[in-house]
């Protein structure tokens, strides 16, 4: 796939903003002091006077935000979703969940493709931690196309909704004229007998890849791109799982309390229509390093679901 | 208002939080009585509100940071035409709208929920925040306790009210030097509060929590600071106005048995009793 478009999604959510700002004169965006990382720099740049830059105070932002919200302002906030999503968290619960306020979270440099600076700041735990406040939309698009997509429908919703985004350029797997955006919705990119692989974020550019080396071995696989964790679109996974009779999930994040969960809630409770496994961070803390090596490492590119699947099928549950 | 009317209505502010805290046998009635004045003369002086349009856009917003003392903020409510006092016995009970910590999803004219401490001055940032980007005339104030200025993020906020110069902001701390655990200086000091305030580029007033003369010149003074955010630290005895409560820890969050309830009450009325002979 050398040949494909990359981008990262932490860049089409700055470009996003910029758009919104043009379309709603409510939209703010807050940082703190990660502006040129989370690249909502390009909105401060079209938007100077909504653009607020609170300092190194992730919950003070949060709070401003819930006060901004209650005004009228459509707020986005912007960091790293290690403090966006973590430190964050009870000011999110009980300053914007609770009172259900209008506030989007976007979170940038999520999950192990970091990269180099490390476990400190990988965070694989954020959509455990967002995915449990109850109304919260959590959405985890998996290229340009479909992150602008998201922060256009979140600035559309009313309600609180987290977004998170990566670091590192992933391609571009949605440039297609009948491509269409909505919260809640999952889509089949490729249709397959044998197993479905459920996928979010970058994992769904690797899944179709690995799809491709599955059939080639007779394996029909069918991928599955999940944007919105919550609401999972459950009548899309049910059906796929009831014909594959197999699934697999596939997610740069914990395997614990992410997408590999929520499946799992899913299918267990319409009374295990499927076996499952779960490919993502195996309750570990990641490490420096390339984002490659790391996908790599950690057996979330094409090459490392392709394998996972295959020990899947093999193992015969 | 006048002074004494003010403090006719705190009686009966005062009456209605120890009247909620005692059918709900829970609660903390310390520092809704502390606050009571404070309450008193937001909600029936200083603020531009409407109980019968309570989200009218160029209201004056108040965040009860400290949201345990949800009992003094739904009695001024209450009293100021909100909802019926009546409603103050279904303090925390299952179905009430009156839930344990101020809730704006249940009560309309809550500007914010609140209870989790450290929160409300962020929250009170963002509205002040709002209406210096849209030239809106409202005012916001926000309460905190002085044991909940040990949470740092009132710090953070301290830090973007005075940088962002938010002089429609007030912080009003209800200094009333009692925590859970114990003093406030014995558990983890926060003095001076009013040079940590002025360090952070607040015009800072220290005043009588109890004293409407001081406490009307305190609000007066806000009004015409420009460029800078107000903290006002009201100086006030925790459990006001109840004989038993004054100045004791332990009615931080107990509610009075039936035998207490009573002498509370009599307590109250006396001062009813005072005040309808002042000329």
């Amino acid at each position: 796939m050398s040949e494909q478009k990359k981008i990262a999604t932490r860049e089409s959510y700055g470009n996003a903003l910029v758009e919104l700002g043009a379309k709603y004169e409510n939209v703010v965006v807050l940082d703190a002091d990660l502006a040129a990382a989370t690249k909502t720099g390009v909105f401060m740049k079209s938007y100077p006077d909504r653009h607020i830059n609170c300092g190194i105070a992730e919950c003070n932002m949060t709070g401003i935000a819930a006060g901004l919200a209650t005004c009228g302002k459509i707020p986005f906030i912007s960091s790293f979703a290690m403090f966006a999503a973590g430190r964050n968290f009870e000011q999110v619960r009980n300053s914007i969940g609770y009172p259900r306020l209008n506030v989007k979270i976007g979170a940038t440099h999520a999950g192990i493709t970091v990269g180099e600076d490390g476990a400190s700041h990988q965070c694989n735990e954020d959509i455990a931690l967002m995915r449990v406040i109850p109304g919260m939309v959590v959405m985890n698009p998996a290229d340009d196309i479909e992150a602008k997509a998201a922060v256009h429908a979140a600035a559309a919703y009313k309600g609180p909704v987290y977004m998170r985004f990566g670091r590192a350029a992933c391609p571009v797997i949605n440039d297609r004229p009948e491509y269409n955006f909505e919260i809640g919705k999952g889509e089949v990119l490729r249709e397959g007998s044998d197993v479905t692989i459920v996928a979010t974020g970058i994992c769904v550019g690797s899944a179709l890849e690995a799809a491709e080396k599955l059939a080639v071995d007779g394996i029909s696989a069918e991928v599955i791109n999940i944007c919105t964790i919550k609401p999972l679109d459950e009548k899309l996974v049910l059906e796929s799982a009831k014909k594959t009779g197999k699934v697999v999930t596939a997610e740069e994040h914990s395997i614990i309390g992410g997408l590999g969960s929520a499946v799992c809630e899913t299918l267990a409770e319409a009374g295990n229509v499927a076996s499952v496994y779960r490919i993502g961070i195996r309750d570990v803390y990641g490490e420096s390093g390339s984002a490659a090596a790391l996908v790599e490492k950690y057996r979330l590119d094409a090459k490392g679901i392709y394998e996972q699947v295959k020990e899947f099928m093999l193992k015969g549950r | 208002m006048n002074n004494l009317e003010l403090k006719k209505t705190a009686n009966a502010v005062r009456k209605g939080i120890v009247t909620a805290v005692y059918s709900a046998k829970a609660g903390h009635p310390g520092g809704s009585l502390s606050a009571a004045d404070i309450y008193t003369y937001l909600y029936f002086e200083e603020m531009n509100i409407d109980p019968a349009n309570p989200d009218k856009e160029d209201r004056d917003r108040f965040v009860l940071s400290k949201g345990h003392t949800a009992p003094g903020l739904y009695s001024a409510m209450a009293n100021r035409g909100y909802f019926p006092v009546a409603d103050l016995v279904t303090l925390r009970k299952l179905g009430s709208n009156l839930q344990g910590h101020p809730s704006m999803q249940y009560i309309p004219g809550i500007d914010m929920s609140s209870g989790s401490l450290g929160q409300g001055v962020s929250v009170a940032c963002g509205m002040a925040l709002a209406g210096q980007m849209d030239g809106a005339p409202y005012r916001v104030y926000t309460l905190v306790g002085d044991g909940e200025i040990q949470e740092g993020q009132i710090w953070e906020a301290a830090m973007f009210a005075g940088h962002r110069k938010l002089d429609n902001l007030v912080v009003i701390v209800d200094n009333n030097g009692l925590q859970i655990d114990g003093p406030v200086d014995e558990v983890c000091s926060p003095y001076p509060i009013d040079k940590k305030f002025e360090a952070f580029n607040f015009h800072v007033i220290n005043i009588d929590a109890h004293d409407y003369d001081e406490i009307r010149a305190a609000f007066k003074e806000a009004r015409a600071t420009k460029d800078k955010p107000t903290c006002i630290i009201a100086r006030s005895l925790k459990g006001k106005g109840i004989s038993f409560m004054e100045g004791q820890c332990a009615w931080h969050g107990t509610a009075p048995n039936d035998e207490q309830y009573k002498t509370a009450i009599a307590d109250l009325d006396k001062i009813d009793t005072e005040l309808a002979e002042v000329k």
